[in-house]
């Protein structure tokens, strides 16, 4: 058997070499790569890397869109027993420059342009580490004439020739290749700190790949649409590991903005997202249900509590009965169908969501439809899943049970820990950080706090350091209120605040394009994302939710006042990880004059805040935030 | 995996630098109103030549001159292809735009009922070779040409970013897209000389920034001389190699943008027409593109 990813690559194409391994369209048609022509890619990009100097111990930092090239690259880096770190291609030039030193690499993949200039605005600071900056997209790039850029086709042309004078050089790497080789660097979220480097061997991502394609089995025939950032652990499980181990297909869109087309148009069989994507799937549904005639409402209308009724039947596992049987079969026929087709969800075997929790009525809404969504857990260090609802055993509380060879396990202190061999090796560089992850037997600690149910299922609560302990002494998770929330398709991110206070507050962000919508609808004018966050009706509505919201929770969690922010949280400023995922200290120390606002009896709270726009700019902010009561009495 | 531009977008066999346009003594009235007297400006190969000017200074009518809709009364307007010179004045305004030079329209003037990529498809008209019956027959030569014409048109999709719309109907788009299929639709005539009105007209702030990356796009990567007429002075001034001002349809002023800035007739022209702050007199940097 293949102990590397290079040498399941060999074998894809020595087996079926003429069978589509990749997809990607161009110029608006799918445009095949096959085993055979993935392989030739792979092999001439790694001969012209070693041409040009990589040596086993370095790495290859890679950033860019979803296209084979990055696959080529990553696959060429392990070829020559080198390893590959990805940057999460909206990354600002520090952030950039950040993980190409840390990671030591010596060449540096970048798409186009666009990522070419944050390398050159840095370069100062990594010339004499960094060998070469390899485009694929010369796109503007022609009139560039730094003797460091180097065209893709033109280190693959290299590679040829090199192939010439060196026969067989290629193959023996590759044939030297060990389990236990690093094959990634790979970035952790950082929700606390600047990312880690977690190492990952080729027997992590491997094992990984095996046992989760143990559990649930995919098909060489089957496709796969890459659309998330490639340097995140989930898209390098799918389209690396996943795909190596089986062999099915991945499809990289045309654009970021065609991918819902993209989708639609290969129906895939598999598709892993992290919640932000399911959730903005609800919202697109709700919106366009808002907007559409009024026979399809109707249609929708009944055909939901229908699919509800359906999908709590089968989350009891109790058998259905025969009038609800037909009653579903018509609402799948007439509505739900439709929707999933719209969605590119109608082929779907099963859709995975991780990275972070995703809420209740998400789950329900999906099941309804008919769309077999499972909660994964795991984390970078573990290759991103470890944990899995096994199919006909979903409960939406749970992340479900380990996947074979995984060990699961609870900590005295509640943390949850685990041991597989997909556990990293360690975090790059940093001995300390990694004797604090990993201890001497082999468990992984994974800094979340959680307890097993009486089936064995794994329930997550939140990061242990998160948990807030509300005011009658429950413990509570932030994670859950703002999950509650952010089902409301007006609200797009949300953080809550309640551990050291004697009740419950929030942030919240409207979502600007489905209340810009709403807005127009119902003649509020407005400006600017400020001006629309702070208009009295929109305040109106986000309390409404947020009563709804409440309703479900237990009186000491519920949210007594709130206010919306007058912007967008962002990655770029921080306060959200490349994932999206809320920086909570981080804003909590920035924003702490608005905490100390919801917590006094202010109706309002004066802001300034300055922004960067994109070209170096500064602008002021200055305005006044409203804080709503909120009525959490039953 | 071969990316980046199969085609060229530019049909011009000069070299850059060398005179592609030249207008002399011009001469353009409607009845006793005179629109246009004595302008005469010169456009070399590769630049971006913006035209400016108050309301009503003649910018418009100089481009309708050159793309042959007015038919000016006196002087002379040249095009150099790099083999000969051609008189523009007596053309139709097919022949001019046959000769590559494409314009786009202050108010857009797009298929509104027909998608993007139909809309570009029928740019590439003019260039057309096959008869009717072939065409209707869609066999040889002429499936040949269309398929050739679908992936230079592909091309153009890729440049401007609109991959997501290619099969949009265009009366369904944003006003900011609608002006960047219009671009495209002048490009896909594989022009020598694209004559842009106004391609930034009330447009935001972001549009406008997408739209002059666009621009130079077509001007770095592809060589193609343009010459626009535009209101933002920011971006005038950040993006033109050269600089005409006219006033009540005479030139009062060529040069670079610096040249132009410092120009005390440009000054007094634009004083005259408003008393607000000069609008250069912030420089530049007060627009939303320095």
């Amino acid at each position: 058997m293949p102990e590397t990813l290079p040498q399941y690559l060999a074998m894809h194409a020595e087996r079926t070499p003429n069978k589509v391994a990749l997809r990607e369209r161009i110029y608006g048609i799918w445009q095949p790569v096959t085993w055979k022509q993935y392989y030739e890619h792979v092999k001439y990009f790694a001969l012209g890397l070693h041409a040009l100097g990589l040596k086993p111990e370095d790495t290859v930092a890679i950033i860019g869109d979803n296209r084979p090239e990055w696959l080529f690259a990553e696959l060429a880096a392990q070829s020559m027993g080198a390893k590959s770190v990805g940057i999460y291609q909206d990354s600002v030039s520090e952030e950039v420059l950040d993980i190409v030193s840390r990671s030591d690499a010596t060449f540096v993949v970048a798409e186009d342009q666009e990522q070419v200039d944050k390398l050159i605005e840095v370069w100062p600071q990594l010339e004499g580490q960094v060998h070469k900056v390899i485009y694929y997209d010369p796109k503007g790039l022609r009139n560039y004439t730094e003797d460091y850029l180097m065209y893709f086709l033109d280190v693959e042309a290299l590679g040829k020739e090199y192939e010439k004078e060196h026969p067989g050089l290629y193959e023996e790497s590759v044939a030297r290749g060990k389990a236990s080789d690093l094959a990634i660097l790979s970035t952790t979220s950082g929700t606390t700190s600047r990312p880690k480097l977690a190492m990952l061997t080729h027997g992590n991502l491997i094992s990984m790949g095996k046992n989760l394609m143990a559990v649930d089995p995919m098909e060489p025939d089957d496709e796969f649409v890459s659309f998330l950032p490639l340097a995140w652990i989930g898209e390098q499980m799918s389209s690396v590991a996943c795909a190596l181990n089986v062999g099915f297909k991945i499809n990289f869109p045309e654009a970021p903005e065609t991918v819902q087309h993209d989708m639609r148009e290969i129906g895939p069989q598999m598709v892993f997202s992290p919640p932000r994507i399911w959730e903005s799937l609800v919202s697109q549904v709700q919106v366009k249900i808002e907007d559409t005639t009024r026979f399809k409402r109707f249609m929708y209308n009944w055909a939901m509590p229908i699919g509800y009724r359906m999908a709590e039947t089968r989350f009891r596992k109790e058998k259905p009965s025969w009038g609800l049987k037909i009653l579903y079969f018509l609402a799948d026929w007439l509505v739900f169908e439709n929707i999933k087709d719209q969605l590119g969800l109608r082929r779907l075997k099963r859709a995975y969501t991780g990275g972070a929790a995703l809420g209740p009525d998400i789950f329900r809404f999906f099941h309804a439809m008919g769309v077999n969504l499972k909660q994964i857990y795991g984390q970078t260090e573990i290759v991103g899943i470890a944990v899995v609802h096994r199919d006909g055993d979903i409960k939406f509380q749970t992340v479900g049970l380990p996947i074979p060879e995984t060990e699961v396990k609870i900590a005295e202190n509640g943390e949850i820990l685990m041991r597989s061999p997909a556990v990293m090796v360690g975090y790059y560089h940093d001995p300390e950080a990694t004797a604090k992850a990993i201890d001497e037997e082999g468990w992984l600690h994974s800094g979340d706090a959680g307890y097993l149910d009486e089936d064995g299922h794994l329930i997550v609560i939140d990061r242990a350091k998160d948990v807030m302990t509300l005011a009658d002494g429950t413990k509570f998770s932030p994670q859950f209120i703002e999950n509650k929330l952010k089902f409301s398709p007006y609200i797009r991110e949300a953080v809550v605040f309640g551990g050291d206070w004697p009740f419950v507050t929030a942030f919240i962000n409207i979502d600007f394009a489905n209340v810009g919508k709403w807005a127009e609808k119902h003649q509020v004018p407005y400006t600017t994302y400020t001006d629309l966050a702070q208009k009295p009706e929109v305040y109106e509505i986000i309390k409404a939710h947020v009563l709804q919201a409440n309703a479900d929770l237990p009186p000491a969690a519920r949210i007594r006042r709130f206010l919306l922010l007058h912007k967008e949280l962002d990655a770029d400023d921080a306060e959200l990880t490349r994932t999206r995922k809320v920086r909570r200290r981080l804003i909590a120390r920035r924003y702490d004059d608005l905490i100390g606002a919801l917590y006094s009896d202010a109706r309002s709270v004066p802001v300034e805040t300055t922004i960067t726009y994109q070209d170096g700019r500064t602008a002021t902010i200055r305005t006044n935030l409203r804080i709503e009561d909120v009525d959490t009495s039953d | 995996m071969l990316r980046g531009f199969r085609h060229t977008l530019n049909s011009s066999r000069l070299k850059p630098g060398e005179t592609q346009l030249l207008v002399e003594n011009l001469h353009l009235s409607f009845g006793g109103v005179a629109a246009l007297t004595g302008v005469s400006l010169e456009v070399r190969q590769s630049e971006i030549f913006a035209i400016i000017g108050p309301n009503g200074a003649g910018k418009t009518s100089l481009l309708n001159s050159i793309s042959g809709l007015y038919k000016p009364q006196r002087g002379r307007i040249t095009f150099y292809d790099g083999t000969r010179a051609h008189e523009l004045i007596g053309k139709r305004p097919y022949q001019i735009a046959r000769l590559g030079i494409a314009r786009s329209f202050q108010n857009i003037e797009l298929f509104r009922n027909m998608t993007v990529l139909d809309n570009l498809l029928a740019g590439c008209h003019v260039h057309m070779k096959s008869g009717l019956l072939s065409a209707m027959l869609y066999w040889g030569p002429a499936q040949r040409e269309q398929i050739a014409f679908r992936e230079f048109v592909e091309d153009i999709i890729d440049l401007l970013e609109i991959e997501s719309i290619r099969n949009k109907k265009v009366g369904a788009l944003a006003y900011g897209l609608q002006k960047r299929v219009e671009l495209g639709r002048a490009l896909a005539m594989k022009p020598a000389i694209l004559l842009l009105d106004e391609p930034m007209a009330g447009m935001n702030s972001e549009e406008k920034e997408d739209m002059a990356r666009f621009i130079l796009d077509v001007n770095e990567e592809h060589g193609v001389t343009i010459v626009l007429i535009e209101h933002d002075m920011g971006v005038v001034m950040d993006i033109s190699d050269r600089v005409a001002v006219l006033n009540f349809g005479q030139k009062i002023a060529e040069g670079t943008p610096d040249e132009i800035r410092k120009n005390p007739v440009v000054v007094q022209a634009y004083l005259g027409e408003e008393q607000a702050a000069f609008p250069f007199a912030a420089g530049a940097a007060g627009g939303p593109h320095a």
